[in-house]
């Protein structure tokens, strides 16, 4: 079957549904999604979204600005940054107006908290500008934005997974193709203009924040037509997941007043972080956790620490800090507090530690959160395909698929929500001005050939290996070696296993051969795409020889400005071999400065 | 522990009647029943089909009849189910293949309640205002995440599957009681009609099949209180 809209929106998404709402007003648009839009990953944001509003205190744009570059390690595009954290300020206005239902401070305006890397330029200290409700603000921002595409009568094919983009012989996007889940048949979307807002790729590794879905599809689809990939060796371990699960606890916690204690009962990240402490920057504080565990100091000796919010610990380190309300009092928090502002977490710590956060300090371990990497596009989200940021004509991409890039070498807290609202939209804008005046473009003959083609291996596959033991494999081996802590000899190690699983892949045989609703063909194809981004990912990290925000090299560990001051982009050749390339960054607010929080 | 794990299968493509698959896993009382599915699924039973994402109760996608009650897969724990685990799809909406049921029906539900923000007057630059305690007025109602755990579980629903059911009811009232919300009008008309708001009889499963832990039955009480007023 063979659909015709103007803009198709890839993904439902905060980056997708805000696309969505902005190119449906002017152009024939509709909404793939492989899920149903509410049970995208936007919903389960948690501790807020970054706009500097000046709520609760001082706050300027141009901090969140500085912020946002400094937490980068000086690798996001500084044009990229400014126009985020502009923008943000009104975005999140144009949400209450919407309807999101923001916490509220005692005169009515939206409550904002600190977070992690968010200051006062002028004293240093953390500022509060996270814009939040309660622990469950990115629920309320996938929420509302359904709720407005509802409204305004969106057009949506909930449950299609895409398998293919299709790209015509001259080079222009065509639309892609889809399974319709249900019904097992391929349907083709010819559109005029593209919009990939897919997420990212957690499952790649052991320990994620991450659904099942972050498999990396539309990355690894863009990929494997010739778009190159930038930044992939730039992951996010978010510092406080729950032990063993991964389930994220949000920076949130550590807003109001949650510190991080070693198995010495001390409180280590001022050793780390002398001025924010438990507030530095993500990777800072995910690096200080594993180099606490490696001295013997995790908790019993274990390779965990604790998060600790009951009030006694907070109240105490409030007033060794002399922490302050902004009218001057004390701060001092109760546990009706902590239920108050924190009762998702609660929740998760009650379900799946047995715990209450009020009465027990919190088993963590870094998370596998956030692709800072992916398909590379302009301020306007558009597809660029080389170093000199040539337009691919008709294709956009938005959100954590997406590199703009805003998020350099490491993302600041609540900076996801704020990229996928501004480039969503800008998405959303671009592509229905683009689909406006742009001729249809031909579609490839028998457009859905190969996605059929990659469907018909993985069903006739007659081989002894079992998907499930790949990729339990795979993320094992991409937690151990392609982690917080790289060197070559791990990076070289993960790429030679790599190829192994590869090898395996190709041998693997599925028992369900149906049509109808047939998830085991899907997991098979996901697995394929998690094997190209994980060993995209390792070479571009093998690549690079330097330390910088989330990518660390023990035998590079210092920042290289005078040689990688610079994206990397990864090209896949017509063989499959992977070829490094790399791309200038764009500055012109901020010189490179050394990084101390 | 050795748990048992009794499915019970649909595929229409191929089965003429519903029928029962048995499996054993090995498992920690800490393990979620969405574990044991997807351990089933990867390395026993690859046609073992139902849906997953999140895997920690905030994207509704994994409701099921976990042991006869409305669950989602990933909040319940092998700890309280015990040995014995026996799962079912949803109630009342048809079963598409196996745990996976067609949730077009209460989807359709639950956009007839106008779920969106009315408001037709031009907001300020900022934000507009609204107090703690207004705000505070429908929280409960704001955490639904239309995972259907209470419609599917409501015996008024399964006697008469026109009725919209609490999940729609609850999104009403995340609107009718938003101080900035003008469309309480409109939806109260909708809610009184004969499928609406007086078919709830009361009967609290949804209020037990609540994964956010909403007090359903209380808000659809806020709602018939209102609509007598009105």
């Amino acid at each position: 079957m063979i659909h015709r809209f103007d803009v198709i929106v890839v993904g439902a998404g905060g980056a997708g549904l805000m696309a969505a709402l902005h190119a449906s007003a002017r152009a024939k648009t509709a909404v793939i999604s492989k899920l149903y839009p509410v049970r995208s990953h936007t919903g389960t944001a948690q501790g807020g979204i970054g706009a500097a509003l000046g709520n609760m205190e001082e706050d300027h744009p141009e901090w969140h600005i500085f912020d946002t570059i400094k937490g980068s390690d000086y690798l996001a595009d500084q044009d990229a940054v400014k126009i985020m954290c502009e923008e943000a300020v009104e975005m999140v206005y144009e949400l209450e107006h919407m309807g999101l239902p923001f916490d509220r401070t005692p005169d009515g305006r939206i409550a904002q908290r600190p977070f992690g890397g968010h200051t006062n330029n002028v004293t240093k200290q953390p500022v509060r500008r996270a814009c939040h409700a309660a622990d469950r603000t990115g629920h309320m921002i996938l929420q509302t934005l359904y709720q407005q595409c509802i409204k305004n009568n969106v057009v949506f094919f909930d449950e299609y997974q895409v398998l293919d983009l299709l790209v015509n012989d001259e080079g222009r996007v065509a639309g892609v193709t889809a399974l319709h889940i249900d019904s097992g048949e391929l349907h083709v979307f010819h559109a005029k203009a593209t919009i990939f807002a897919t997420g990212g790729f957690g499952r790649l590794w052991k320990i994620t924040s991450n659904a099942y879905a972050l498999t990396g599809d539309g990355v690894a689809i863009a990929y494997r037509r010739g778009i190159p990939l930038e930044d992939m060796e730039f992951y996010q371990f978010h510092p406080t997941g729950i032990l063993g699960l991964g389930i994220l606890l949000t920076e949130g916690v550590r807003g109001e007043g949650g510190v991080l204690i070693n198995g010495l009962g001390e409180r280590f990240m001022p050793r780390y972080a002398p001025t924010v402490k438990d507030l530095a920057s993500r990777d800072v504080v995910s690096r200080a956790i594993y180099l606490e565990v490696r001295a013997g100091r995790g908790i019993n000796g274990k390779d965990y620490v604790y998060l600790d919010v009951r009030p006694e610990t907070v109240n105490k380190y409030f007033e060794q800090d002399g922490i302050k309300n902004p009218d001057g009092t004390p701060r001092r928090i109760t546990a009706q507090d902590i239920r108050r502002k924190l009762p998702d977490i609660s929740d998760f710590c009650k379900t799946y530690l047995q715990l209450d956060p009020i009465k027990s300090p919190l088993p963590i371990q870094p998370t596998a959160h956030y692709a800072m990497g992916g398909i590379p596009t302009n301020v306007n989200a558009e597809v660029v395909v080389d170093s000199r940021n040539t337009v691919m004509p008709g294709f956009y991409a938005a959100g954590e698929c997406a590199c703009v890039s805003v998020h350099g070498a490491n993302r600041l807290g609540t900076n996801s929500l704020v990229d996928i609202l501004v480039f969503g939209r800008r998405a959303g804008q671009s592509a229905a001005a683009y689909a406006a005046h742009a001729d249809w473009p031909a579609l490839p003959a028998a457009a859905d050939g190969p996605a059929r083609a990659a469907l018909d291996a993985i069903r006739g596959g007659t081989g002894r290996e079992v998907v499930a033991q790949i990729r339990t494999d795979l993320r094992a081996l991409m937690m151990d070696n392609v982690g917080v802590f790289r060197t070559e000899a791990l990076l070289t190690e993960a790429l030679s296993k790599l190829a192994d699983l590869k090898e395996r892949y190709r041998r693997i045989s599925i028992m369900d051969k149906g049509k109808r609703w047939n998830t085991e063909l899907l997991e098979a194809w996901e697995l394929g795409c998690m094997l190209d981004l994980a060993e995209v990912t390792a070479r571009a990290a093998l690549t690079r020889t330097e330390s910088r925000g989330a990518h660390f090299r023990e035998d590079f560990p210092e920042r290289d400005d005078a040689n990688w001051l610079k994206h990397s982009l990864a090209y896949r050749e017509a063989d499959g071999q992977i070829r490094m390339d790399t791309k200038p960054v764009t500055l012109g607010l901020y010189e490179p400065a050394k990084r101390v929080y | 522990m050795k748990v048992k794990v009794k499915v019970r299968r649909f595929n229409p493509e191929q089965d003429r009647r519903p029928y029962w698959s048995e499996y054993t896993v090995e498992a920690e009382p800490t393990d979620r029943v969405l574990d044991l599915l997807v351990y089933i699924k990867g390395y026993l039973d690859g046609t073992l089909t139902f849906r997953r994402s999140c895997a920690h109760g905030v994207c509704g996608s994994d409701a099921m009849v976990i042991n006869g009650r409305n669950r989602l897969a990933c909040k319940e724990l092998v700890k309280d189910t015990g040995r014995n685990v026996v799962v079912e799809p949803l109630r009342g909406l048809p079963v598409v293949r196996d745990l996976v049921v067609d949730m077009e029906p209460f989807f359709r539900k639950y956009r007839s309640i106008l779920p969106f923000l009315i408001n037709d007057e031009p907001p300020p630059y900022t934000e507009r205002l609204q107090s703690p305690e207004a705000r505070e007025r429908f929280d409960d109602t704001t955490k639904c995440i239309l995972c259907a755990a209470c419609t599917t579980s409501c015996p008024s629903f399964w006697a008469n599957d026109s009725y919209l059911g609490p999940a729609a009811i609850v999104q009403a009232h995340r609107f009718i009681f938003d101080d900035r919300d003008r469309g309480a009008q409109a939806r109260l008309a909708i809610l009184a009609e004969a499928d609406g708001v007086w078919r709830c009889r009361t009967i609290y499963n949804c209020v037990d099949a609540c994964p956010r832990e909403i007090d359903i039955t209380t808000a659809i009480g806020e709602v018939k209180k209102l609509m007598l007023v009105e």
